[in-house]
């Protein structure tokens, strides 16, 4: 693979690929990148600074549901308890932070690495069973881990744990402004959410959507299914890791509740929305999601009640999510 | 620690067990018959809890609170299949979490809205608020053996239902081999709707019953949901009597990590850590005992399908 550091899709060498993202838009996610980079700027400029936080919770988890997507969309592996992982990398920080370390780069990376390996001890398990079983092994895993850290006493318990301050950036960034960690955040997300998407077109991410549609036939054509998923797994698992770790350097705050089951199956319910396997899919749908329940709770106490029935709604009459309602295209990828 | 303490907290355990049996019962045949993933079956005893608090303060009458929680849950139930759960039969389990995921989402906002976000107080049945002799120097609360009771006479119930009559039959055929019952001609979406309706009032009925010794709250379905669901796997889908051992069995590990294992860990470890080791054990050990199972049977204990 070649270097991986720009969202926009490369597209040429991978065009022979069945999967690979159609050339066509190759502008869009470069002009997405720059008007969400403006974004602060306007944002402050309008005194709208609440904006800021907001649009960085949504690309955090953004990148978490696009690394689901990845595993269920294209993997075929309905895991939940992908939260588990957001929770890893966050504990992550704060096991460090406490530890004495006050860089934010090498906390980072090594939530990713800890989430990853979390990843490979309970995909090497949990991916030897199918179906139901292996959706309600992965979310006792994460319940596990949601226990673990509930009983963390030292780091606050069931409470959470306030981080004293957040760990220096370096290169004469300002971890305290927003503004700068929002940028970080932007940056760091727009260059794991174009690894993603590069991989999902790679020889290995087509093997992993060729496992989901046969199993049996791929590994009869030589391919290793059980080391592939599993690979898959650590994948997704070190991404919802930093998107956990980046949460909890945004908002210096973690808490178990971060893990709760809910939060897993509200992950789903992001990638459903969005549309399963497709490019966009984790994105759009954690912006569709918090952006209605923000919007929503700005009216009422009970915004939970409208997004029920909308869920209840999309699974009668749109299961493909949003993308359902997308215009039909001309031609087709390969 | 004497005997009598040993025994009591194996009983506090089966108690615990058993209620998770009632909500696991009705979780497994729906599993098992329809292949249906019903993460809202927790808010039919969130549902049922607040109906028996509700009745039971303003009429005063428990049998008539247990009673108004069941037969509501029921109709519910049927409502429900009617107009949500009949159209996510064969679909995939995906569209099944959404849509019983915002079925949790509207029943959370439904409760709070109408009785507030605060817990309601459940009062323990003036009857049952004595405590029973059972053995020489172990005086039990009455309330707590009527919760063992009524789990027994359940599964019991339950037993001679699925074993010896028609229906149960009907039920097993189902859970074994979908499609092979259809062609044999058997309805199986009346027998589901059955089931589920029947699931749902056991539900409500657990949760009548828990009311009084738990908080009971928007968010208590979700809670409970989870060890009725690792009840089901471990037990193996679709079957009753594997649900029944299995909640005992996790039953039997939240009380070795609750009552037992603190005192053992007291004498190797610093208190505060073994204040926090027990709960810890009895709440990992559940999910460790569902994945050990899982891994030596990948489809749990009493699986009808592993021929």
């Amino acid at each position: 693979m070649n270097t991986l550091t720009s969202p926009a899709p490369g597209g040429a060498a991978l065009a022979a690929v069945p999967a690979a993202p159609p050339a066509r838009a190759w502008w869009l996610p470069l002009v997405l990148l720059l008007v969400l980079a403006a974004l602060p700027t306007l944002a402050q400029a309008a005194g709208l600074e609440f904006y800021i936080g907001l649009v960085r919770r949504i690309l955090l988890f953004a990148l978490a549901a696009a690394s689901l997507n990845f595993l269920i969309g294209d993997g075929g592996m309905i895991a939940l308890g992908h939260a588990g992982f957001i929770g890893t990398g966050a504990y992550t920080v704060v096991a460090l932070t406490d530890f004495g370390v006050q860089s934010a780069w090498p906390i980072w990376a090594a939530a990713m690495a800890v989430s990853a390996l979390a990843a490979v001890a309970i995909g090497a398990i949990s991916l030897r069973t199918r179906g139901v079983y292996f959706i309600m092994i992965t979310l006792a895993f994460a319940q596990m881990l949601y226990y673990v850290c509930m009983t963390q006493r030292q780091w606050g318990g069931e409470d959470g744990y306030t981080l004293p301050m957040r760990p220096q950036l370096g290169f004469g960034l300002d971890a305290q402004n927003e503004a700068v960690m929002y940028q970080v955040v932007l940056a760091l997300v727009a260059v794991a959410w174009g690894l993603l998407d590069r991989l999902r077109g790679s020889r290995f991410g087509v093997a992993v959507m060729g496992i989901r549609d046969n199993d049996v036939r791929m590994q009869a054509l030589g391919y290793p299914v059980y080391r592939l998923r599993l690979v898959a797994f650590a994948i997704a698992g070190a991404l919802a890791g930093l998107s956990g770790a980046l949460l909890a350097t945004c908002n210096s705050f973690v808490s178990p509740s971060m893990m709760h089951w809910t939060e897993s199956a509200m992950l789903i319910v992001m990638v459903i929305l969005g549309g399963l396997g497709q490019r966009w899919g984790g994105p759009v749908g954690a912006l569709v999601w918090l952006g209605l329940a923000e919007t929503l709770r700005q009216f009422t106490e009970h915004w939970q009640m409208p997004l029920g029935v909308l869920l209840v709604a999309v699974a009668l009459y749109a299961p493909a999510g949003l993308a359902t309602f997308r215009l039909p295209r001309r031609g087709g990828a390969a | 620690m004497s005997a009598t303490l040993i025994f009591e907290q194996l009983l506090n355990g089966a108690g615990y067990g058993l209620m998770l049996f009632l909500i696991a019962a009705g979780l497994t045949l729906v599993f098992g018959i329809m292949d249906v993933m019903n993460l809202a079956h927790g808010s039919l005893f969130m549902l049922g809890a607040y109906v028996a608090a509700l009745v039971h303060v303003h009429t005063g009458s428990f049998a008539l609170a247990v009673a108004s929680a069941i037969g509501t849950m029921a109709v519910l139930a049927l409502l429900l299949e009617t107009t949500v759960v009949r159209r996510l039969y064969g679909r995939d389990h995906l569209v099944q979490v959404l849509a019983t995921f915002g079925l949790i989402l509207i029943a959370d906002d439904a409760v709070k809205m109408l009785c507030g976000p605060a817990p309601l107080l459940a009062p323990t049945p003036a009857a049952f608020a004595t405590s029973v002799e059972l053995l020489p120097g172990l005086p039990y609360p009455a309330y707590r053996l009527l919760i063992l009771a009524t789990g027994i006479a359940v599964a019991l119930g339950l037993y001679a239902l699925v074993n010896h009559s028609r229906m149960g039959m009907l039920v097993r055929a189902g859970a074994s081999d979908r499609w092979m019952a259809v062609l044999m001609g058997v309805r199986v979406h009346r027998v589901f709707s059955g089931v589920f309706v029947l699931g749902a009032a056991l539900a409500g009925l657990a949760g009548a019953l828990m009311g009084p010794v738990m908080a009971v709250q928007a968010g208590m379905g979700e809670a409970i949901l989870i060890p009725a669901q690792v009840i089901v796997v471990i037990g193996g889908i679709g079957s009753v009597r594997g649900a029944f051992v299995a909640s005992l069995l996790v039953g039997l590990v939240d009380i070795i990590g609750r009552a037992f294992l603190p005192p053992v860990l007291r004498t190797m470890l610093p208190p505060a850590v073994a204040a926090d080791l027990g709960p810890l054990f009895s709440e990992v050990a559940m999910y460790a005992l569902m994945a050990a199972v899982l891994t030596f049977r990948p489809t749990g204990l009493f699986s009808p399908k592993a021929a």
